[in-house]
């Protein structure tokens, strides 16, 4: 008799013990949910922390108003199907409001923007802990992050000054007004979520597996053609084979041309590819330290 | 040299080593461990070579890196530009916090708590250690045994980590000389004896170059031991769990108030010990109850048993009222119920330590307040003497204490438990961690 655990089911349960001391250290914890494959995966192993009751939290997306329509309606059904509620925080109302300003110009996205509004939505809601499906993995700024990350007052990270994190023990004490966020998955890698994701049979949106799409090049990325964008001079739309690794706003995910149309191909390309899934993300590029920037004002 | 060493690395990418093979990832297994040096010992280099020759680091992060590397005018690609992730760290060229890097090969998936080695960062080595299955000790050749390398040690050993596998680095720089190696491990060997480490291990390395890394050297013919890869594939974790003492401390409780599952009322909690069956009897702690498992859920489907460190739900056959803090243990082998505590302590506030104040504890599922009775002595950690004089605690000291809390907590050593025998302490006024502790 076996009494010893593949690498999947000790990150699983690792997980789920993470879950549930959300659930039992906190007031009002929630997940953040974008409707990429990490989110989909965070929501399953909220279900199985507690079945057979349903998910104790809310699901709350950050709607940029920029998503690609596959992950509206993917949400949609996974909401209704895990009898979870649904929390919407709008880009395009903290924009109404002018509590933000849009940005302008050629590049110009919302991916700044939605950190005003996440910070609203939390505080709206009085959340005290909200879950995201951020991995360690992903990029070096979020290698250094805790699984129980504690943001002051102003949603804020501060580096230099966080809790040391030891053994299973972890700290969700917090003054009044303070919160949390906290990342059960932190441990996995992209390839630990393509076979969890393989080995658990779990949905996720189309837009992962190779379809046509109309695309165009832009510095070297490939995005698809959308409302909110124009092609400049000499850009050019055309069908094109591809898929998407990541899902974030559909004007700053960069797609790959690839044929795998199955989990066993995507497993397979994933083993041989040769640059990092965030590689194709323009947030990320803006500079060396695009992410623990925007880590430090609020960003998950 | 950085351009020649990306070509290399496009063509060896087609290696067979380290293809991903889809069909055994099921028996893929887990191994942690943390790494301890400064900059200049190679840690990062060796983790790079991990990382590089594993296949771990994309295309997008080399040339990066090797950009960096170009603008600091180094010839060769420098590794700590991966893992130091925070502009502070790149700046300064320090490492200021513990870096976690995953790698695997066909037979493992590796997580490595990369932590800096310089006694002001002893906290961040306990918290990298506390994880960890193994820790990899770095030794310069040129250098031998210094006092790192023993805080390094030392440290291990009190976290009761179970393999100790130490490299002796920069071989190409001493010629590769059997006798300089046997030198530093008859040096380490007598340290150690004063370690509680069962499994130490020695391997001569030039992670610069990657001699023993992952392939064997012919420059290190005389030696007859694995290469480091193959050790850390191959070091049996297995039997490090404690699987004779049952213990399973309650997270929450389940009750679905649906139609369907009216009466369920199910404990949530992660088997910390020993091996829970459907029929036990178990006993209840604090209040001595007994009763049996009922059923026992993981994954949404029941199952006969479970054991460490699956999170499951149990179901008890006894209608009896449980919550968050009690513990679930076997009636002929139950933890140590007491209010005084007596621990080894690792400060990591910054403020120094105040005995006169009360201090938050959380330990398993319980969280309690204390009061300290005594602090009985210091551990110089590079020396290892016991130092009775001066009993001021500041950070990155280790030192003994004793405690009194609120509540009882249900508890084991931590050389037999390291769920039930550890704890951390909370300042009351930051909710910051402010210690470490291991219950003698």
């Amino acid at each position: 008799m076996s009494t010893s655990l593949s690498h999947l089911k000790e990150l699983e349960a690792e997980s789920i013990y993470i879950i549930r001391e959300t659930f039992a250290q906190f007031n009002k914890p929630a997940i953040l949910f974008s409707g990429g494959k990490d989110s989909i995966v965070l929501t399953h192993l909220a279900k199985k922390a507690f079945w057979p009751a349903k998910i104790p939290f809310p699901l709350v997306h950050v709607d940029t108003g920029h998503n690609f329509p596959e992950c509206i309606s993917f949400r949609d059904k996974l909401v209704k199907e895990f009898g979870v509620n649904l929390v919407v925080g709008s880009v395009q109302k903290s924009i109404d409001e002018g509590k933000v300003v849009e940005e302008v110009g050629i590049n110009a996205t919302r991916n700044r923007l939605q950190i005003k509004t996440l910070l609203d939505t939390i505080e709206e809601n009085q959340y005290d802990a909200c879950m995201g499906g951020a991995r360690r993995d992903e990029e070096k700024a979020r290698a250094k992050e805790r699984f129980f990350s504690h943001r002051d007052e102003f949603g804020q990270w501060n580096p230099k000054n966080q809790r040391p994190e030891l053994w299973n023990l972890f700290n969700g004490l917090k003054h009044y007004g303070e919160n949390f966020r906290v990342f059960p998955i932190s441990n996995w890698t992209e390839m630990d979520i393509w076979q969890y994701i393989l080995l658990e049979s779990i949905e996720i949106p189309d837009l992962y597996f190779s379809h046509i799409r109309k695309c165009y090049t832009r510095d070297g990325t490939i995005l698809s053609l959308n409302d909110f964008q124009e092609l400049k001079e000499g850009e050019e739309a055309k069908d094109m084979v591809i898929r998407f690794r990541t899902i974030g706003d559909i004007t700053i995910t960069g797609a790959v041309e690839s044929e795998a149309d199955s989990l066993e191909k995507i497993i397979s390309e994933v083993a041989a590819a040769r640059n990092t899934e965030r590689g194709g993300r323009a947030d990320d590029q803006r500079s060396d330290t695009a992410m623990e920037d925007r880590k430090k004002e609020g960003y998950f | 040299m950085i351009s020649v060493l990306i070509l290399q690395w496009k063509t060896e990418k087609k290696k067979a080593i380290f293809k991903m093979n889809n069909n055994n990832y099921l028996d893929r297994d887990l191994l942690r461990f943390t790494t301890a040096g400064s900059v200049d010992d190679g840690k990062s280099t060796l983790i790079g070579r991990l990382l590089y020759d594993s296949k771990s680091i994309f295309e997008d992060q080399l040339a990066s890196v090797s950009d960096s590397s170009k603008k600091k005018g180094l010839s060769h690609i420098d590794f700590s530009l991966l893992t130091d992730g925070l502009k502070d760290e790149r700046e300064q060229g320090i490492t200021i916090d513990v870096a976690y890097r995953y790698f695997s090969t066909p037979k493992r998936k590796f997580i490595i708590a990369d932590t800096p080695g310089h006694i002001q960062y002893t906290r961040n080595m306990i918290t990298g250690a506390s994880t960890a299955n193994l820790a990899l000790v770095l030794i310069d050749a040129r250098k031998g045994v210094i006092e790192q390398t023993k805080r390094h040690s030392f440290i291990a050993s009190l976290l009761q980590i179970k393999h100790i596998v130490v490299c002796i680095n920069k071989m190409d720089l001493v010629d590769f000389d059997e006798n300089r190696y046997d030198e530093i491990v008859k040096e380490y060997e007598d340290f150690a004896a004063k370690l509680e480490v069962d499994d130490i291990r020695f391997i001569p390395i030039s992670a610069l170059h990657g001699d023993n890394v992952v392939d064997r050297s012919d420059k290190l013919s005389w030696y007859q031991g694995s290469t480091l890869l193959y050790t850390l594939e191959n070091i049996h974790i297995g039997s490090d769990r404690n699987m004779k003492d049952c213990r399973f401390p309650i997270q929450t409780v389940i009750r679905p108030h649906s139609d369907e599952y009216h009466d369920f009322r199910g404990y949530a909690g992660r088997i910390e010990s020993g091996m829970f069956k459907v029929g036990d009897e178990v006993t209840i702690l604090p209040s001595g109850f007994n009763t049996k498992i009922g059923s026992i859920i993981d994954n949404e489907k029941e199952v006969q048993q479970a054991f460490p460190p699956m999170s499951v739900t149990l179901n008890l056959t006894d209608d009896i009222d449980l919550s968050r803090g009690d513990m679930l243990v076997r009636p002929n082998n139950k933890a140590t119920i007491t209010q005084d505590i007596d621990f080894m302590m690792c400060w990591m506030g910054n403020e120094p330590f105040d005995p006169r104040k009360k201090y938050t504890i959380l330990h398993t599922t319980n969280k309690v307040r204390c009061v300290v009775k005594e602090v009985l002595y210091k551990i110089d950690i590079n020396t290892l003497h016991r130092n009775e004089e001066d009993l001021s605690v500041g950070m990155n000291d280790i030192a003994r204490i004793k405690i009194r809390t609120t509540k009882p907590l249900m508890c084991d050593s931590y050389t037999r438990n390291r769920s039930t025998g550890s704890i951390i302490l909370i300042d009351e006024a930051t909710n910051g961690t402010v210690a470490a502790g291991m219950i003698i």
